[in-house]
């Protein structure tokens, strides 16, 4: 984790907002958050209904509620227990909501002049966004004759033009697909270096969140089911909940030493890896490198060939039960985590300071550009 | 066509028009609070408003003689103060016409103001906008089509009243007398030939009318 912090060109913002004594009731329950965010970029992590979205509205100021305390750096926006409830208009947070909202009504430049203050921060200028985002040829059209890309580029551009302290970004590229995602996701990176403005990101896409994140708060039913940094969550996730949602895995910095055909291989700790992924953008040499803890599979002694490409001898450093399966924790030239079950386990009979190779096959080691 | 017979299609044509007008800024008020808002009283003001398009017109007509009558509270009032008489002048023909069609141009601006995301409102305002800016910006605009549909049909409606009219501002030729009265007017007095150039005005002004209302659906469906 300390290299992710150290390698992420963010480390100028700096940004407090809390949300404390949050109690919205909602059809199916009552979303309950108690949290501070201190990193650039932080992640509303969860699966769809569970409250995102009404969070980001609250801290927006679109939505009253009759408990909530909401504080973005040293200005009180929002204590119900002191009637103080600062307008939307004067909050000076962008919001990309999910639907994007562009005014159907409006040519492309006028929706990005539409909040723009021409003598504010003159860091976000006209000129400068237009360009960052790549948008200038788009900027006579009329917003229906843009393509989902376009639109989420304009959008963004919109935001940006009010300069924002804040931008809250509501699933952006919940409606792209891959190939797009992997287009847009640079020019949210770029907005993060060049503009230093911190960003709360509503998602349920690991993707998105790895590439991105610094920190994150997993919203489960309204609940904040756990929040702390990226790579810990992942890994260690408090409950079974938040386990089910995010899936457990190993996630290290990897770096990319060769690429041959589609196999790449990337040096992660002491070790070497092979993996598959064709849709790597060329040039790319940091990596996250994310292994499932369920695609390792664990051998004891046999060195029988086998197919899979990664065979890592592996030290086993801790055995905990979780759920239905066995968590393992491995040491093989970087921290390793298999599930098995308990019969496999058994079968194995492994103990601490056992060792042991894990297989892994290429295709199940996937690489996250950083 | 006789110069009294010009004054009164324009006189028909430009009181409707100056009725659908007056009534706007009104009309949109109460609808946008019909669409938007929960109050309490909603449903009364609902039903009243929608009274005169339920009851006979010359009964509202009533109402109206018995509200601005001289020797009434408003009506006294306008008279003594004001120095402004209503009944039996245009300006009692304005009301009438106003009053009868101020519920369709409500129903139609109210059906429209809710067809509007509350999304596109709620953006505008994280982009630093007022209510009124995010009100005549944006509600206004993506509401257009259907504000513009109740006008046209507002002005319709004022273009054929009689039984309103007829009650407050009489058949005063050259003063109060609009198409529909004049048209009446000489059939009863057996003026066949007047009628039915009245007749053929009334229809070309309807036609103007749903003509170009139809153009300006069009153009606002090759905006969209």
């Amino acid at each position: 984790m300390g290299q992710r912090m150290a390698d992420a060109p963010t480390e100028g913002i700096e940004v407090s907002l809390l949300l404390k004594d949050i109690s919205l009731p909602l059809a199916d329950f009552t979303l309950e958050v108690n949290v501070e965010i201190r990193s650039p970029i932080t992640v509303i992590f969860g699966p769809s209904g569970s409250g995102k979205t009404s969070l980001l509205d609250l801290v927006a100021g679109l939505r009253r509620v009759e408990s909530a305390f909401i504080q973005l750096d040293d200005e009180v926006l929002t204590d119900a227990g002191n009637r103080i409830f600062v307008p939307t208009r004067r909050r000076g947070i962008g919001y990309v909501p999910q639907d994007l909202a562009l005014f159907p009504h409006l040519s492309v430049r006028q929706n990005l002049l539409y909040g723009h203050q021409p003598y504010g921060n003159n860091r976000f200028t006209f000129d400068h966004i237009v360009d960052l985002l790549e948008i200038r040829p788009l900027v006579h059209r009329g917003v229906t004759q843009l393509s989902g890309g376009e639109k989420q580029r304009v959008a963004l551009a919109r935001a940006l033009l009010t300069s924002p302290r804040l931008l809250l970004l509501d699933e952006p590229l919940a409606n792209l697909d891959m190939q797009l995602k992997a287009k847009i996701l640079p020019y949210l990176a770029r907005i993060r270096d060049e503009f230093h403005i911190p960003m709360l990101y509503v998602t349920h896409d690991r993707f998105e969140t790895l590439s991105l994140a610094d920190e994150m708060v997993v919203l489960i039913n309204g609940r904040v089911a756990q929040n702390g940094l990226v790579q810990e969550v992942f890994s260690h996730p408090t409950d079974l909940d938040v386990a089910g949602i995010l899936t457990v895995e190993t996630i290290q910095p990897g770096r990319i030493v060769k690429t041959a055909d589609d196999l790449v291989t990337v040096a992660v700790g002491n070790a070497l890896l092979s993996a598959v992924e064709p849709n790597l953008p060329s040039g790319t040499t940091g990596v996250h490198v994310c292994i499932r803890a369920d695609d390792v599979i664990l051998l004891k002694g046999a060195d029988t060939p086998s197919s899979p490409r990664n065979q890592l001898p592996a030290t086993v450093h801790s055995i905990a039960r979780e759920g239905s399966m066995i968590r393992i924790d491995l040491d093989c030239g970087f921290p390793l985590i298999a599930f098995l079950t308990k019969q496999a386990c058994e079968e194995l009979a492994l103990t601490e300071g056992d060792r042991v190779f894990a297989l892994i096959k290429a295709p199940h080691i996937h690489l996250i550009p950083r | 066509m006789s110069a009294e017979e010009w004054q009164i299609v324009w006189f028909t044509a430009w009181v409707s028009a100056l009725s659908t007008v007056v009534i706007l800024p009104f009309g949109l008020a109460v609808a946008w609070l019909l669409a938007r808002h929960q109050w309490r009283g909603k449903s009364i003001v609902e039903t009243l408003i929608s009274l005169p398009l339920v009851m006979p017109p010359v009964a509202t007509g009533l109402i109206l003689l018995k509200i601005f009558g001289r020797r009434r509270t408003i009506g006294g009032f306008l008279h003594d103060t004001l120095n402004l008489d209503i009944v039996f002048t245009w300006r009692g023909v304005l009301i009438a016409l106003g009053v009868m069609s101020f519920p369709l141009l409500v129903r139609s601006a109210r059906v429209a103001f809710e067809e509007v995301s509350p999304r596109m409102e709620q953006i505008a305002r994280t982009l630093g906008a007022g209510n009124w800016r995010v009100f005549f910006t944006i509600t206004v605009p993506l509401a257009g089509r259907g504000i513009a549909a109740g006008m046209i049909l507002s002005f319709a409606r004022a273009l054929g009243e009689f039984g309103a009219t007829i009650m407050v501002a009489g058949n005063i030729p050259g003063k109060t007398s609009t198409l529909s009265l004049d048209i009446f007017q000489s059939v009863q007095l057996g003026q066949d030939s007047h009628a039915f150039r009245m007749l053929g005005m009334s229809v070309a002004l309807a036609f103007a009318a749903v003509w170009a209302s139809e153009w300006l659906m069009r153009q606002r469906k090759g905006l969209k």
